[in-house]
């Protein structure tokens, strides 16, 4: 059944209208390839049961004539999203046994659609992380490996469970969420297509939180046009959500048009960072190649304040998660430290217990960037510049309608090789943040191999709630690259 | 600026995280590394700068003030860690 693993979802989905396959069989091959993939530590908890229960009732339903968009596609859940009663860590082990009440509205939408839930993925506890080294349930890995090297490799992250369940035909799909670059960087790892919408696009409401004002859920994917089908089922207004936005959302596939005849492609100057690889460069030269033999018009453009989205990134995000981790307390949910002689002593040993390193590192940055005396200095400064970045993003939208960059500083690196070093382990995001702090659109397109046979992506940034151009666009650079690589591990094989 | 271990410390109580002695020392040395390296934004003027206070340009929406779920003592309970008579327990906290 190999065969059935290596599909597209829309492939996938037209064999089932046309009844070529059952989506009990399409399942139970997902089921068997998760399995199989075990050594990849890609899930933390994997679901057959209820993949083969809700498989059947597809195949019910599309017997009576009522299939759904999604209807019988087997697709894995980062373990962000709370799925009711089914286990929901964030990979961290605060969160042990934490089975929830409630169903993620990303995920609701997703099974009314008729999704199939094949299990949750591994991530970087609580998404914070940019290697999927930073969780409790051990790392996950990438299912590619260099030329002539065997080392294991670090899928990216924080989605990195769901980037290597996708990129080894474990899954034909998997959500992802994206703060500051978690969906795309690992896309880019794994030679995926990972798409981070509009701040607003999907709700957050059940999607533990990490970063209130950057967390948005996106699709992780085998193609573009299955990113512009999967977000058409996670999007929409949540009337429990304030921050969702209350717009219709469009059909992203009929956007798939492959004419981008005319369109003005940006591509800023500032993102030519010292020190970037030559075949990063390449590539990216390659990318503005084959936008213009498609019709398009490169500009170069200007972000001048690109620089300084980092380290803003790195105040506003520790601060956000401080508060929305002040809630794990071991009170109501979760892991609780034994034997605490008063409730303050439970707190601080629950918490001490209960959260990793990275984690503890980033709320405690965001306690002291918001304590009194700093708010100013540092979580006031790094909201005008903020502020300043988003009005880069403006002025260059008054000349173009996209923009082309890299969507990560290098390929896949081995497990082991930054964790000793926060700095170094944040510069992975420099390419994605600043369209994170800008709340755009954004999209990583597979485009070609490292000079040791790794994956890399390119990345297009949009205009806000305009995904159609950027996946318009991915789907011409994706046709231009005729990416067709397969990792060193394949799933059932 | 440099962190030293006393503001770790008063960091770490305020954010209800015990630290041994050695992490605070570690963790004085990476926080003041990255608390320097945020610094940076220092070099950028933002005079009269509003700071971004909402990503997407919207207007808070506001719906009516009504109970739209509740009763649902079990749900609530059922991941607690300890529970007694439909009340969370907690150690002491009044002698």
């Amino acid at each position: 059944m190999a065969e059935l693993t290596d599909l597209t979802l829309a492939d996938a989905r037209d064999l089932l209208n046309q009844g070529e396959v059952s989506a009990r069989e399409l399942t139970d091959a997902h089921v068997a390839a998760v399995e199989s993939a075990r050594e990849l530590n890609a899930f933390i908890t994997e679901t057959p049961d209820l993949a083969r229960e809700m498989a059947t009732a597809s195949d019910e339903r599309r017997a009576k004539g009522g299939a759904r968009p999604l209807d019988g596609l087997p697709i894995a859940i980062k373990d962000l999203f709370s799925t009711r009663e089914v286990l929901t860590t964030a990979a961290s082990h605060i969160l042990d046994g934490f089975t929830p009440p409630y169903e993620s509205t990303v995920t609701r939408n997703l099974w009314d659609a008729g999704a199939v839930l094949l299990g949750k993925t591994n991530m970087d506890e609580f998404a914070m992380g940019s290697s999927n080294e930073n969780t409790y349930y051990g790392s996950a890995k990438n299912p590619w490996a260099r030329e002539g090297d065997n080392r294991p490799l670090v899928p990216g992250g924080s989605s990195g469970g769901s980037a290597s369940a996708v990129a080894a035909r474990a899954a034909l799909a998997a959500t992802g969420t994206d703060t500051g670059g978690s969906i795309r960087q690992p896309a880019s790892f794994t030679g995926t297509v990972g798409m981070k919408p509009t701040y607003g696009r999907c709700s957050r409401l059940g999607i533990v939180a990490f970063a209130s004002s950057l967390d948005q859920a996106g699709p992780m994917t085998r193609s573009v046009r299955d990113a512009a089908l999967m977000l058409g089922a996670m999007a929409g207004h949540d009337p429990y959500d304030s921050t969702s936005v209350d717009a219709p959302v469009p059909d992203f596939e009929a956007a798939l048009t492959g004419d981008i005849r005319g369109l003005k492609v940006g591509i800023p100057r500032e993102y030519r960072v010292d020190g970037m690889p030559g075949e990063i460069e390449r590539l990216w030269q390659q990318g503005m190649d084959w936008l213009r033999q498609a019709g398009a018009e490169p500009v170069e453009i200007s972000l001048p304040r690109t620089r300084y989205a980092l380290p803003a990134y790195y105040i506003i995000a520790p601060a956000e998660a401080s508060a929305n981790l002040a809630r794990y307390d071991g009170v109501r949910y979760g892991h609780r430290a034994e034997d605490a002689k008063s409730l303050t002593e439970m707190y601080e040993r629950t918490r001490a217990e209960g959260f990793g390193e990275e984690v503890k590192r980033r709320i405690l940055i965001g306690t002291y960037v918001l304590s009194a005396g700093y708010y100013d200095a540092y979580y006031n400064k790094a909201r005008k510049v903020r502020s300043l970045i988003a009005q880069d993003f403006r002025e260059a939208y008054r000349e173009v309608d996209v923009i082309l960059a890299p969507t990560a500083p290098s390929p896949a690196f081995p497990v082991g090789d930054l964790v000793d070093d926060p700095i170094a382990m944040y510069l992975n995001d420099v390419f994605t943040v600043p369209a994170s702090l800008a709340g755009l659109p954004g999209l990583n397109v597979p485009a070609g191999l490292s000079d040791d046979g790794l994956p890399l992506g390119l990345q297009l940034i949009g205009r806000a709630f305009d995904e159609e151009t950027v996946l318009k666009a991915g789907q011409v650079l994706e046709t231009a690259a005729d990416f067709r690589h397969a990792p060193s591990f394949v799933a059932g094989s | 600026m440099a962190v030293d271990e006393q503001t770790v410390a008063q960091i770490a109580q305020l954010a209800r995280i015990r630290l041994e002695p050695e992490q605070k020392r570690a963790l004085a040395e990476e926080m003041g590394n990255i608390i320097h390296w945020v610094e940076q934004l220092n070099e950028l003027d933002t005079e009269g700068v509003e700071p971004m206070t909402s990503v997407a340009e919207m207007a808070l929406k506001m719906r009516d003030d009504v109970v739209a779920d509740g009763d649902r003592q079990a749900d609530i309970l059922k991941n607690a860690p300890e529970t007694r008579h439909g009340y969370f327990v907690v150690p002491k906290v009044v002698d």
